[in-house]
């Protein structure tokens, strides 16, 4: 699945769009804590944090995730979302707790078969 | 790429919205440079690991990368407290960090165990009150 594709869905609000809206969504993953999500989360994956500073930003760059979910309708500070337009990190975000916003996205890509 | 291209960055301390941008650039510069994505990705989060603690735990520093058709290697210096205890350093979930920078989300214990699993060699020299000098490398496969 695609971001463009999960946008489709209308589950997410679009903080910033990021610079490759048909990058593949492979996985999923949820942590707070950036060393864990640095080591753990899967190249390509959806991360939903309720982390929004400018480090999620870094961390989503160098550990190459497809696009960061702020869950909780926590937002990004200022200076995290003039790095990830710089750095053209797709952003979405949602009321939705993040086990929940999580289950979303594995549910679009089980149908998805990706 | 036949030469050794070598980068260098002065990281400066307790700046936590430009942590990160040493690691950042050496990472475009990477891809400019058509490197392996994989190798990439290890170099990107070795060394962002270690630019954030030479900006938590020491006092700034500076970081060298040098890379060449074999390798990148990367030398992070400080001027920092050094490490008492480095087998405890390294081990994961052990952190010395303030609350200031664990409500930024820093403090897990995992960036020294990121940077030897992603790092395919690492070596760490401190001495307390002088500093620590952590070098790593990874192979270009
Ligand atoms: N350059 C350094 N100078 C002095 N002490 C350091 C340095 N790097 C690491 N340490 C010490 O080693 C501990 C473990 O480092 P590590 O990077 O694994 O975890 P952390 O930085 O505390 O948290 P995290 O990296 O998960 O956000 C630190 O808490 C600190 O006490
Ligand atoms: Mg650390």
């Amino acid at each position: 699945m695609t971001i463009e594709e999960l946008l489709k869905k209308e589950m997410f609000r679009t903080v910033n769009p990021g610079e490759d809206k048909e990058r593949q969504i492979t996985g999923v993953f949820c942590c707070d804590l950036l060393s864990i999500a640095m080591g753990k989360a899967p190249a390509d994956c959806a991360w939903v944090t309720v982390m929004g500073n400018v480090n999620t930003i870094a961390v989503a760059t160098l550990a190459d995730v497809s696009c960061v979910v702020m869950a909780e309708g926590v937002q990004l500070d200022e200076t995290a979302r003039a790095r990830a337009k710089e750095q053209g990190v797709t952003v979405l975000a949602t009321e939705e707790p993040v086990f929940e916003a999580a289950l979303n996205i594995y549910r679009e890509l089980e149908s998805a078969g990706a | 790429m036949a030469d050794v291209i070598t980068l260098t960055y002065d990281i400066s301390p307790d700046d936590f919205t430009r942590a990160g941008e040493a690691s950042s650039d050496v990472k475009s510069k990477l891809k400019q440079m058509g490197v392996p994505p994989e190798a990439i990705r290890k170099v990107s989060i070795a060394l962002y690991e270690g630019e954030i603690n030479m900006v938590i735990h020491a006092e700034g520093g500076r970081i060298t990368v040098e890379i060449s058709p074999q390798r990148i290697y990367m030398v992070l210096a400080d001027k920092g407290p050094g490490i008492p205890d480095i087998e405890k350093a390294m081990q994961a979930g052990w952190s010395t960090a303030p609350d200031e920078v664990r409500s930024l989300g820093f403090g897990a214990g995992m960036g020294l165990p990121n940077m030897k699993k992603y790092s395919d060699e690492m070596n760490i020299e401190t001495e307390i009150g002088v500093g620590t000098t952590v070098t790593m490398s990874v192979n270009i496969a």
